[in-house]
Protein backbone atom coordinates (compact mmCIF):
# COMPACT_ATOMS: atom_id res chain seq x y z
CA UNK A 1 0.00 0.00 0.00
CA UNK A 2 1.13 2.16 1.96
CA UNK A 3 0.25 5.63 1.00
CA UNK A 4 -0.24 6.92 4.46
CA UNK A 5 0.05 10.60 3.67
CA UNK A 6 3.22 10.59 5.69
CA UNK A 7 4.39 14.12 5.13
CA UNK A 8 1.87 16.44 6.57
CA UNK A 9 3.41 19.77 5.67
CA UNK A 10 1.17 22.17 3.79
CA UNK A 11 1.97 22.86 0.15
CA UNK A 12 1.19 26.14 -1.50
CA UNK A 13 -1.11 24.73 -4.11
CA UNK A 14 0.91 25.45 -7.23
CA UNK A 15 1.17 29.17 -6.83
CA UNK A 16 4.24 29.53 -9.04
CA UNK A 17 4.04 30.90 -12.55
CA UNK A 18 0.86 28.99 -13.26
CA UNK A 19 -2.02 30.98 -14.57
CA UNK A 20 -5.47 30.64 -13.12
CA UNK A 21 -6.78 29.51 -16.52
CA UNK A 22 -4.34 26.64 -16.75
CA UNK A 23 -5.21 25.49 -13.28
CA UNK A 24 -8.92 25.72 -14.06
CA UNK A 25 -8.48 23.77 -17.30
CA UNK A 26 -6.53 21.11 -15.44
CA UNK A 27 -9.20 20.82 -12.74
CA UNK A 28 -11.86 20.58 -15.45
CA UNK A 29 -10.05 17.59 -16.95
CA UNK A 30 -9.87 15.96 -13.51
CA UNK A 31 -13.55 16.67 -12.86
CA UNK A 32 -14.44 15.07 -16.21
CA UNK A 33 -12.59 11.90 -15.03
CA UNK A 34 -9.95 12.31 -17.73
CA UNK A 35 -6.65 10.66 -16.92
CA UNK A 36 -3.55 12.81 -16.71
CA UNK A 37 -0.57 11.35 -18.55
CA UNK A 38 3.14 11.86 -17.99
CA UNK A 39 3.81 14.54 -20.59
CA UNK A 40 0.61 16.52 -19.94
CA UNK A 41 0.76 19.88 -18.25
CA UNK A 42 0.08 19.59 -14.52
CA UNK A 43 0.42 21.93 -11.54
CA UNK A 44 3.74 21.67 -9.72
CA UNK A 45 2.00 20.76 -6.49
CA UNK A 46 0.13 17.88 -8.21
CA UNK A 47 3.44 16.57 -9.53
CA UNK A 48 5.17 16.93 -6.15
CA UNK A 49 2.30 15.27 -4.32
CA UNK A 50 2.38 12.32 -6.70
CA UNK A 51 6.16 11.91 -6.62
CA UNK A 52 6.03 11.91 -2.83
CA UNK A 53 3.09 9.53 -2.59
CA UNK A 54 4.21 7.07 -5.28
CA UNK A 55 7.82 6.95 -4.11
CA UNK A 56 6.75 6.46 -0.47
CA UNK A 57 4.50 3.70 -1.69
CA UNK A 58 7.41 2.12 -3.61
CA UNK A 59 9.75 2.40 -0.62
CA UNK A 60 7.12 0.71 1.55
CA UNK A 61 6.95 -2.27 -0.81
CA UNK A 62 10.74 -2.57 -0.76
CA UNK A 63 11.18 -2.22 3.01
CA UNK A 64 8.08 -4.38 3.45
CA UNK A 65 10.02 -7.40 2.19
CA UNK A 66 12.12 -7.43 5.36
CA UNK A 67 9.65 -8.47 8.07
CA UNK A 68 8.45 -11.38 5.94
CA UNK A 69 11.89 -12.18 4.57
CA UNK A 70 12.82 -12.79 8.18
CA UNK A 71 10.83 -16.05 8.10
CA UNK A 72 11.76 -17.37 4.66
CA UNK A 73 14.36 -19.81 5.93
CA UNK A 74 12.17 -20.87 8.86
CA UNK A 75 8.85 -21.46 7.14
CA UNK A 76 7.23 -24.57 8.64
CA UNK A 77 6.95 -26.49 5.35
CA UNK A 78 8.23 -26.41 1.80
CA UNK A 79 4.77 -25.38 0.63
CA UNK A 80 4.70 -22.41 3.00
CA UNK A 81 8.22 -21.48 2.01
CA UNK A 82 7.49 -21.49 -1.72
CA UNK A 83 4.36 -19.39 -1.15
CA UNK A 84 6.13 -16.88 1.07
CA UNK A 85 8.99 -16.58 -1.40
CA UNK A 86 6.54 -15.83 -4.21
CA UNK A 87 4.77 -13.28 -2.04
CA UNK A 88 7.96 -11.47 -1.11
CA UNK A 89 9.01 -11.45 -4.78
CA UNK A 90 5.67 -9.86 -5.63
CA UNK A 91 6.37 -7.09 -3.14
CA UNK A 92 9.69 -6.42 -4.87
CA UNK A 93 7.74 -6.28 -8.13
CA UNK A 94 5.26 -3.82 -6.62
CA UNK A 95 8.13 -1.58 -5.60
CA UNK A 96 9.48 -1.68 -9.14
CA UNK A 97 6.12 -0.97 -10.82
CA UNK A 98 5.79 2.02 -8.55
CA UNK A 99 9.29 3.42 -9.04
CA UNK A 100 8.64 3.08 -12.76
CA UNK A 101 5.40 5.10 -12.41
CA UNK A 102 7.08 7.75 -10.27
CA UNK A 103 9.91 8.16 -12.76
CA UNK A 104 7.43 9.27 -15.42
CA UNK A 105 7.04 12.44 -13.36
CA UNK A 106 10.66 13.38 -13.92
CA UNK A 107 12.36 12.18 -10.73
CA UNK A 108 15.09 9.61 -11.32
CA UNK A 109 15.10 6.19 -9.72
CA UNK A 110 18.55 6.94 -8.33
CA UNK A 111 17.26 10.04 -6.58
CA UNK A 112 14.39 8.16 -4.99
CA UNK A 113 16.65 5.33 -3.85
CA UNK A 114 19.13 7.83 -2.40
CA UNK A 115 16.31 9.51 -0.48
CA UNK A 116 15.27 6.19 1.01
CA UNK A 117 18.81 5.19 1.94
CA UNK A 118 19.62 8.54 3.51
CA UNK A 119 16.51 8.33 5.67
CA UNK A 120 15.01 11.44 4.04
CA UNK A 121 12.11 9.58 2.44
CA UNK A 122 9.41 7.91 4.48
CA UNK A 123 7.72 4.55 4.17
CA UNK A 124 4.73 2.97 5.85
CA UNK A 125 4.93 2.77 9.64
CA UNK A 126 3.72 -0.84 9.66
CA UNK A 127 7.04 -2.27 8.49
CA UNK A 128 8.85 -1.04 11.57
CA UNK A 129 7.28 -3.74 13.72
CA UNK A 130 9.08 -7.05 14.27
CA UNK A 131 7.91 -10.50 13.12
CA UNK A 132 8.43 -12.52 16.27
CA UNK A 133 6.65 -15.78 15.42
CA UNK A 134 5.44 -17.63 12.34
CA UNK A 135 1.91 -16.45 13.16
CA UNK A 136 3.08 -12.92 12.36
CA UNK A 137 3.45 -14.00 8.74
CA UNK A 138 -0.19 -15.01 8.79
CA UNK A 139 -1.22 -11.77 10.47
CA UNK A 140 0.71 -9.68 7.96
CA UNK A 141 -0.87 -11.34 4.93
CA UNK A 142 -4.33 -11.21 6.42
CA UNK A 143 -4.26 -7.74 8.04
CA UNK A 144 -1.47 -5.74 6.42
CA UNK A 145 -2.15 -6.89 2.88
CA UNK A 146 -5.85 -6.65 3.69
CA UNK A 147 -5.46 -3.02 4.69
CA UNK A 148 -3.28 -2.45 1.64
CA UNK A 149 -6.00 -3.80 -0.64
CA UNK A 150 -8.55 -1.47 0.94
CA UNK A 151 -6.27 1.45 0.26
CA UNK A 152 -5.08 0.38 -3.17
CA UNK A 153 -8.32 -0.53 -4.91
CA UNK A 154 -9.50 3.11 -5.11
CA UNK A 155 -6.01 4.06 -6.34
CA UNK A 156 -6.69 2.03 -9.49
CA UNK A 157 -8.96 4.96 -10.42
CA UNK A 158 -6.41 7.63 -9.49
CA UNK A 159 -6.32 10.57 -11.91
CA UNK A 160 -2.68 9.99 -12.81
CA UNK A 161 -2.62 7.31 -15.53
CA UNK A 162 0.76 5.65 -14.85
CA UNK A 163 -0.01 5.34 -11.11
CA UNK A 164 -3.50 3.99 -11.77
CA UNK A 165 -2.13 1.37 -14.20
CA UNK A 166 0.58 0.30 -11.76
CA UNK A 167 -2.08 -0.10 -9.09
CA UNK A 168 -4.20 -2.32 -11.33
CA UNK A 169 -1.21 -4.65 -11.65
CA UNK A 170 -0.56 -4.54 -7.89
CA UNK A 171 -4.19 -5.20 -6.96
CA UNK A 172 -4.34 -8.28 -9.19
CA UNK A 173 -1.57 -9.78 -7.10
CA UNK A 174 -2.69 -8.73 -3.63
CA UNK A 175 -5.58 -11.07 -3.11
CA UNK A 176 -3.26 -14.08 -3.16
CA UNK A 177 -1.22 -12.31 -0.46
CA UNK A 178 -4.20 -11.85 1.79
CA UNK A 179 -5.52 -15.36 1.27
CA UNK A 180 -2.22 -17.06 2.03
CA UNK A 181 -2.07 -15.04 5.26
CA UNK A 182 -5.61 -15.96 6.23
CA UNK A 183 -4.84 -19.60 5.48
CA UNK A 184 -1.91 -19.50 7.92
CA UNK A 185 -4.15 -17.94 10.58
CA UNK A 186 -6.80 -20.57 9.91
CA UNK A 187 -4.37 -23.48 10.29
CA UNK A 188 -3.04 -22.06 13.55
CA UNK A 189 -6.43 -21.27 14.98
CA UNK A 190 -7.56 -24.85 14.28
CA UNK A 191 -4.39 -26.29 15.70
CA UNK A 192 -3.11 -26.98 19.21
CA UNK A 193 -3.70 -24.63 22.13
CA UNK A 194 -0.20 -23.29 21.65
CA UNK A 195 -0.82 -22.58 17.97
CA UNK A 196 -4.09 -20.86 18.79
CA UNK A 197 -2.29 -18.72 21.33
CA UNK A 198 0.28 -17.78 18.70
CA UNK A 199 -2.47 -16.66 16.34
CA UNK A 200 -4.08 -14.61 19.11
CA UNK A 201 -0.78 -13.05 20.09
CA UNK A 202 -0.09 -12.05 16.48
CA UNK A 203 -3.51 -10.42 16.18
CA UNK A 204 -2.92 -8.59 19.46
CA UNK A 205 0.28 -7.08 18.16
CA UNK A 206 -0.73 -6.35 14.56
CA UNK A 207 -4.29 -5.09 14.94
CA UNK A 208 -3.63 -1.52 16.01
CA UNK A 209 -0.62 -0.91 13.75
CA UNK A 210 -2.79 -2.17 10.86
CA UNK A 211 -5.45 0.44 11.65
CA UNK A 212 -2.71 3.08 11.67
CA UNK A 213 -1.80 2.14 8.10
CA UNK A 214 -4.65 4.30 6.85
CA UNK A 215 -2.91 7.38 8.21
CA UNK A 216 -4.07 10.12 10.57
CA UNK A 217 -7.73 10.80 11.20
CA UNK A 218 -9.50 13.06 8.71
CA UNK A 219 -9.42 16.05 11.03
CA UNK A 220 -5.60 15.84 11.20
CA UNK A 221 -4.94 14.96 7.58
CA UNK A 222 -4.00 18.21 5.87
CA UNK A 223 -3.34 16.72 2.44
CA UNK A 224 -6.61 14.91 2.15
CA UNK A 225 -8.85 17.64 0.76
CA UNK A 226 -6.50 18.63 -2.07
CA UNK A 227 -5.76 15.00 -2.95
CA UNK A 228 -9.49 14.29 -3.06
CA UNK A 229 -10.06 17.31 -5.32
CA UNK A 230 -7.33 16.05 -7.63
CA UNK A 231 -8.83 12.54 -7.49
CA UNK A 232 -5.56 11.07 -6.34
CA UNK A 233 -7.53 9.88 -3.34
CA UNK A 234 -11.12 8.71 -3.59
CA UNK A 235 -11.91 8.02 0.06
CA UNK A 236 -10.69 9.62 3.25
CA UNK A 237 -8.40 7.83 5.71
CA UNK A 238 -11.23 7.34 8.20
CA UNK A 239 -13.61 5.99 5.56
CA UNK A 240 -11.09 3.37 4.47
CA UNK A 241 -10.23 2.45 8.05
CA UNK A 242 -13.92 1.93 8.82
CA UNK A 243 -14.34 -0.33 5.78
CA UNK A 244 -11.35 -2.36 6.87
CA UNK A 245 -12.71 -2.84 10.39
CA UNK A 246 -16.13 -3.78 9.02
CA UNK A 247 -14.81 -6.55 6.80
CA UNK A 248 -12.09 -7.83 9.11
CA UNK A 249 -13.91 -8.24 12.43
CA UNK A 250 -16.18 -11.03 11.12
CA UNK A 251 -13.10 -12.79 9.75
CA UNK A 252 -11.52 -12.70 13.22
CA UNK A 253 -14.74 -14.12 14.63
CA UNK A 254 -14.58 -16.93 12.10
CA UNK A 255 -11.03 -17.67 13.20
CA UNK A 256 -12.19 -17.69 16.81
CA UNK A 257 -9.67 -15.10 17.94
CA UNK A 258 -10.41 -11.84 19.69
CA UNK A 259 -9.77 -8.37 18.31
CA UNK A 260 -7.86 -6.56 21.08
CA UNK A 261 -10.29 -3.68 21.53
CA UNK A 262 -12.67 -3.51 24.51
CA UNK A 263 -14.72 -0.82 22.84
CA UNK A 264 -15.34 -2.77 19.65
CA UNK A 265 -19.05 -3.30 19.04
CA UNK A 266 -21.40 -3.58 16.12
CA UNK A 267 -23.71 -0.63 15.74
CA UNK A 268 -26.86 -1.98 14.15
CA UNK A 269 -28.14 1.48 13.35
CA UNK A 270 -25.22 2.56 11.18
CA UNK A 271 -24.31 -0.97 10.09
CA UNK A 272 -20.70 -0.33 11.12
CA UNK A 273 -18.42 -1.44 13.91
CA UNK A 274 -17.54 1.15 16.51
CA UNK A 275 -13.97 0.86 17.67
CA UNK A 276 -11.68 2.36 20.28
CA UNK A 277 -9.30 5.29 20.03
CA UNK A 278 -6.03 4.73 18.17
CA UNK A 279 -2.82 5.56 20.01
CA UNK A 280 -1.67 8.31 17.67
CA UNK A 281 1.38 9.03 19.77
CA UNK A 282 2.66 5.57 18.89
CA UNK A 283 1.98 6.26 15.21
CA UNK A 284 3.89 9.54 15.21
CA UNK A 285 6.75 8.02 17.19
CA UNK A 286 7.15 5.24 14.64
CA UNK A 287 6.99 7.75 11.78
CA UNK A 288 9.62 9.87 13.47
CA UNK A 289 11.98 6.90 13.36
CA UNK A 290 11.46 5.52 16.85
CA UNK A 291 9.49 2.37 16.18
CA UNK A 292 10.83 -1.02 17.27
CA UNK A 293 12.71 -1.72 14.01
CA UNK A 294 13.23 1.57 12.12
CA UNK A 295 17.02 1.60 12.42
CA UNK A 296 17.37 -2.07 11.63
CA UNK A 297 15.20 -1.77 8.49
CA UNK A 298 17.16 1.12 7.10
CA UNK A 299 20.54 -0.37 7.92
CA UNK A 300 19.62 -3.62 6.24
CA UNK A 301 18.53 -1.79 3.08
CA UNK A 302 21.71 0.30 3.05
CA UNK A 303 23.82 -2.82 3.48
CA UNK A 304 22.01 -4.63 0.66
CA UNK A 305 22.48 -1.61 -1.58
CA UNK A 306 26.18 -1.25 -0.79
CA UNK A 307 26.85 -4.98 -1.06
CA UNK A 308 25.28 -4.92 -4.53
CA UNK A 309 27.41 -2.07 -5.80
CA UNK A 310 30.10 -4.34 -7.29
CA UNK A 311 27.42 -6.26 -9.21
CA UNK A 312 25.99 -3.08 -10.71
CA UNK A 313 29.48 -1.91 -11.55
CA UNK A 314 30.43 -5.23 -13.15
CA UNK A 315 27.26 -5.26 -15.24
CA UNK A 316 28.01 -1.74 -16.48
CA UNK A 317 31.59 -2.71 -17.35
CA UNK A 318 30.42 -5.83 -19.19
CA UNK A 319 27.81 -3.88 -21.16
CA UNK A 320 30.42 -1.31 -22.09
CA UNK A 321 32.84 -4.03 -23.24
CA UNK A 322 30.14 -5.67 -25.39
CA UNK A 323 29.33 -2.30 -26.96
CA UNK A 324 32.98 -1.71 -27.84
CA UNK A 325 33.28 -5.20 -29.30
CA UNK A 326 30.18 -4.70 -31.40
CA UNK A 327 31.47 -1.36 -32.67
CA UNK A 328 34.91 -2.74 -33.59
CA UNK B 1 25.79 6.62 -7.17
CA UNK B 2 22.75 7.98 -9.03
CA UNK B 3 24.83 9.44 -11.89
CA UNK B 4 25.91 5.92 -12.80
CA UNK B 5 22.35 4.66 -12.96
CA UNK B 6 21.65 1.93 -15.52
CA UNK B 7 19.64 3.25 -18.48
CA UNK B 8 15.86 3.03 -18.56
CA UNK B 9 14.05 0.70 -20.97
CA UNK B 10 10.33 0.74 -21.78
CA UNK B 11 8.71 -2.69 -21.70
CA UNK B 12 6.04 -3.95 -24.12
CA UNK B 13 4.36 -7.31 -23.67
CA UNK B 14 2.31 -9.51 -25.99
CA UNK B 15 -0.03 -11.30 -23.63
CA UNK B 16 -0.86 -14.05 -26.13
CA UNK B 17 -0.38 -14.85 -29.79
CA UNK B 18 -2.77 -12.83 -31.92
CA UNK B 19 -2.60 -9.69 -29.78
CA UNK B 20 -0.33 -6.66 -30.16
CA UNK B 21 2.44 -5.82 -27.73
CA UNK B 22 1.23 -3.41 -25.11
CA UNK B 23 3.17 -1.02 -22.89
CA UNK B 24 3.60 -2.47 -19.39
CA UNK B 25 6.09 -0.19 -17.66
CA UNK B 26 9.83 0.23 -17.54
CA UNK B 27 12.97 -1.32 -16.08
CA UNK B 28 16.55 -0.22 -15.56
CA UNK B 29 19.23 -2.47 -17.01
CA UNK B 30 22.87 -2.34 -18.03
CA UNK B 31 22.12 -3.74 -21.49
CA UNK B 32 19.34 -5.04 -23.71
CA UNK B 33 19.56 -8.69 -22.63
CA UNK B 34 19.41 -7.70 -18.97
CA UNK B 35 16.45 -5.45 -19.75
CA UNK B 36 14.62 -8.47 -21.21
CA UNK B 37 15.47 -10.58 -18.16
CA UNK B 38 14.33 -7.87 -15.77
CA UNK B 39 11.15 -7.26 -17.75
CA UNK B 40 10.35 -10.99 -17.56
CA UNK B 41 10.91 -11.07 -13.79
CA UNK B 42 9.03 -7.85 -13.08
CA UNK B 43 6.11 -8.02 -15.49
CA UNK B 44 5.43 -11.70 -16.27
CA UNK B 45 5.57 -13.61 -12.98
CA UNK B 46 2.14 -15.11 -13.76
CA UNK B 47 2.50 -15.95 -17.43
CA UNK B 48 1.27 -12.53 -18.51
CA UNK B 49 3.32 -12.69 -21.68
CA UNK B 50 4.49 -14.80 -24.62
CA UNK B 51 6.77 -12.12 -26.06
CA UNK B 52 8.53 -9.03 -24.73
CA UNK B 53 9.94 -5.98 -26.48
CA UNK B 54 12.24 -3.57 -24.69
CA UNK B 55 13.44 -0.29 -26.09
CA UNK B 56 15.65 2.40 -24.58
CA UNK B 57 13.30 5.09 -23.24
CA UNK B 58 15.54 7.76 -24.70
CA UNK B 59 14.90 6.34 -28.21
CA UNK B 60 11.16 6.87 -28.13
CA UNK B 61 9.86 9.79 -30.16
CA UNK B 62 6.50 10.99 -28.91
CA UNK B 63 3.97 13.56 -30.07
CA UNK B 64 3.64 16.58 -27.81
CA UNK B 65 0.43 16.64 -25.76
CA UNK B 66 0.52 20.44 -25.68
CA UNK B 67 0.23 20.38 -29.49
CA UNK B 68 -2.20 17.52 -29.67
CA UNK B 69 -5.28 19.47 -30.74
CA UNK B 70 -3.43 21.02 -33.69
CA UNK B 71 -1.65 17.75 -34.44
CA UNK B 72 -4.81 15.68 -34.64
CA UNK B 73 -7.02 18.46 -35.98
CA UNK B 74 -6.90 17.38 -39.67
CA UNK B 75 -8.94 14.28 -38.84
CA UNK B 76 -11.57 16.11 -36.84
CA UNK B 77 -13.75 17.47 -39.69
CA UNK B 78 -13.72 14.41 -41.95
CA UNK B 79 -16.78 12.72 -40.63
CA UNK B 80 -17.41 11.19 -44.07
CA UNK B 81 -14.66 8.72 -43.21
CA UNK B 82 -17.12 6.98 -40.91
CA UNK B 83 -19.85 4.68 -42.23
CA UNK B 84 -22.40 6.37 -39.97
CA UNK B 85 -22.10 9.50 -42.17
CA UNK B 86 -24.10 7.81 -44.94
CA UNK B 87 -27.83 7.44 -44.92
CA UNK B 88 -29.06 4.12 -46.21
CA UNK B 89 -32.76 3.90 -47.09
CA UNK B 90 -34.89 1.29 -45.35
CA UNK B 91 -35.08 -1.91 -47.32
CA UNK B 92 -31.49 -1.88 -48.52
CA UNK B 93 -29.63 -4.75 -46.95
CA UNK B 94 -26.14 -6.16 -46.68
CA UNK B 95 -24.52 -2.74 -46.98
FE1 LIG C 1 2.52 -4.98 -2.25
FE1 LIG D 1 1.12 -7.58 -0.79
Amino acid sequence: MYTQGLDQKGEDAGRTAETAERLAAFQARIDAEEKIEAKDWMPDAYRRTLVRQISQHAHSEIIGMQPEGNWLTRAPSLRRKAILLAKVQDEAGHGLYLYSAAETLGTSRGQMVDDLLSGKAKYSSIFNYPTLTWADIGAIGWLVDGAAIMNQIPLCRCSYGPYARAMVRVCKEESFHQRQGFEIMLSLSRGSEEQKAMAQDALNRWWWPSLMMFGPGDSDSKHSAQSMAWKIKRFTNDELRQKFVDVTVPQAEFLGIRVPDDELEFDAESGHYKFGEIDWQEFFDVLAGNGPCNRQRLQKRQRAHNDGEWVREAARAYAEKQRRKAAA
Amino acid sequence: MSNKEWPLYEVFIRSRAGLSHRHAGSVHAADAQMALDHARDVYTRRNEGVSIWVVRSSEIIASDPAESSAFFEPAADKIYRHPTFYEIPDGVENL
